[in-house]
Formats: structure tokens, sequence, C-alpha cells
């Protein structure tokens, strides 16, 4: 079991130099209804797949849809890196897709309802011009016409 | 660049009329990024909700994000968790 522990100096160094997109306006959708309301769905960027669906490559800027019904079990992590130990997220994927406890709050009527589909991304890409320009706005988009509330998002 | 990719995700959901608030562990890049809710935590890559097999702990988490939601201070609203307390 990976022990608590905050992120190392070689990386905070690391991303203090690199020289990422940098905005000055955020957009903002208010919030409509009180969460016990709302349908929420899950993004991760952990890289997470299903049998049967492409894995992702190296700087991959496309994504892959998780249904509601999956057991935690089934998410296969395609998002192997030497920057972080990824045996947490193998022997609990809630770590970056929370999606039982996300099941939980659901049974407890703390939000409406969860999503019947979740979106999983890959984490390092380091020319997102395609993330930005053609599947974020895309899973945007699906989870609009889904009628999705919230939107719940988890790097790795 | 996980978090760098969260961001710039959810600023395009945000775009599309939905709602979204995020974890982060790089306080530095998001800052950069401006997405409009985020919670910023204290550990490592990997480990975004903190511990695996830790209900307890991954739910403290997602509630005080799920509290920004209905935050009214002008965005982007850039918050430190509580777990930063108690982890030190």
């Amino acid at each position: 079991m990976a022990p608590l522990r905050k992120l190392d100096a070689f990386s905070r160094f690391f991303m203090k130099l690199y020289r990422g997109k940098h905005y000055e306006v955020t957009p903002h959708t208010p919030l409509r209804l009180p969460l016990n309301r709302c349908r929420v769905a899950l993004i991760t960027t952990a890289g997470f797949f299903l049998d049967g669906q492409p894995p992702f490559e190296g700087g991959d800027c496309s994504y892959r849809e998780i249904p509601n019904g999956i057991q935690t079990q089934a998410l296969i992590n395609g998002h192997k890196s030497a920057a972080y130990d990824e045996r947490g997220l193998e022997t609990d994927p809630n770590l970056a897709f929370p999606i039982d406890r996300f099941k939980e709050l659901e049974t407890e009527g703390k939000i409406g309802s969860l999503n019947h589909r979740h979106f999983s991304f890959m984490g390092s890409i380091t020319k997102p011009d395609a993330l930005i320009t053609q599947s974020a706005p895309e899973v945007g988009q699906i989870l609009k016409t889904d009628g999705v509330d919230v939107a719940f998002l988890t790097p790795v | 660049m996980c978090n760098q990719s969260v961001g710039l995700i959810q600023r395009a959901v945000e775009a599309s009329g939905i709602s979204t608030v995020s974890i982060t562990l790089i306080e530095d890049i998001t800052k950069k990024v401006k997405p409009p809710r985020a919670l910023s935590v204290p550990y490592g890559f990997g480990h975004p909700l903190g511990e695996p097999n830790n209900p307890e702990l991954q739910h403290a988490i997602i509630a005080e994000a799920l509290v920004l939601l209905a935050d009214e201070t002008p965005l982007p609203i850039l918050k430190s968790s509580r777990q930063h307390d108690l982890l030190t």
C-alpha cells in the first residue's frame, strides 16, 4: 500500500519550469440546482480503459467512455509512468476515478444521480492542442446532451 | 502534466454549460490554467484522493471539493484542502 506522500522535490522543480498553457479568463456555468438534484459525471486523466477498448498511447489526446455500470476491477491502468507509484491506483481505482464513492453519494441522496457514462483521458499530454480544440469540447457536448449538471475531475 | 490536462478538459466542459470541480496536486499549474473550481490536496502523483481503500478519506476530499460548486466567490476558485493541515 503506497503511503501518503507529498510531491517530491524533483517533480515540483520540473513543474515550476514547465511552460504550460496560461489563461487569463475562466469559463463559468453557475450551479443551477441543489447537488441532490444534479446529474453527475466523472472525468479522470488516469488513462483508465476497459478490455476491448484501444489502449492509450503516449501523448494521446483521445478519450475512452466508461459505462457507469462497470466494476472498478475492470478498469485497466493505461497510464504507466515513472513519475509515480501506480500500485495504489491498481489496488483501488477509486483513488483517481471515485466511481464507488459517487455511487455511495447517490445511494445516500447527496447527489441526484450518476450519468450512465463517464470519461477517461491520458494525463501526460505535453502537446494538448487536439485536447483543447477537439476531444475535451466533444466530451463537454456529449455530457451536455446526456443532461449532466456537474462534472467531477481528477488528475493522477 | 495530468494536472494541466484536467484543467484544460475542465475549462472545455464548463464552457459546454456544465458546472465543474476538480482536484489538483500542483497549485502552480492550476493557477496558470485557471479552471473554474479546484481543490488542492497535499498528495503525490497517483494519489489525488489520498489513499487506496480509504473510503472515509476519499469521501472527505470529495465533499470538500463538491462544496466549491455552490461557492459564490468570483472564479477561478483554488482552495487548499484541510488535509494539508492534518498531514503536517
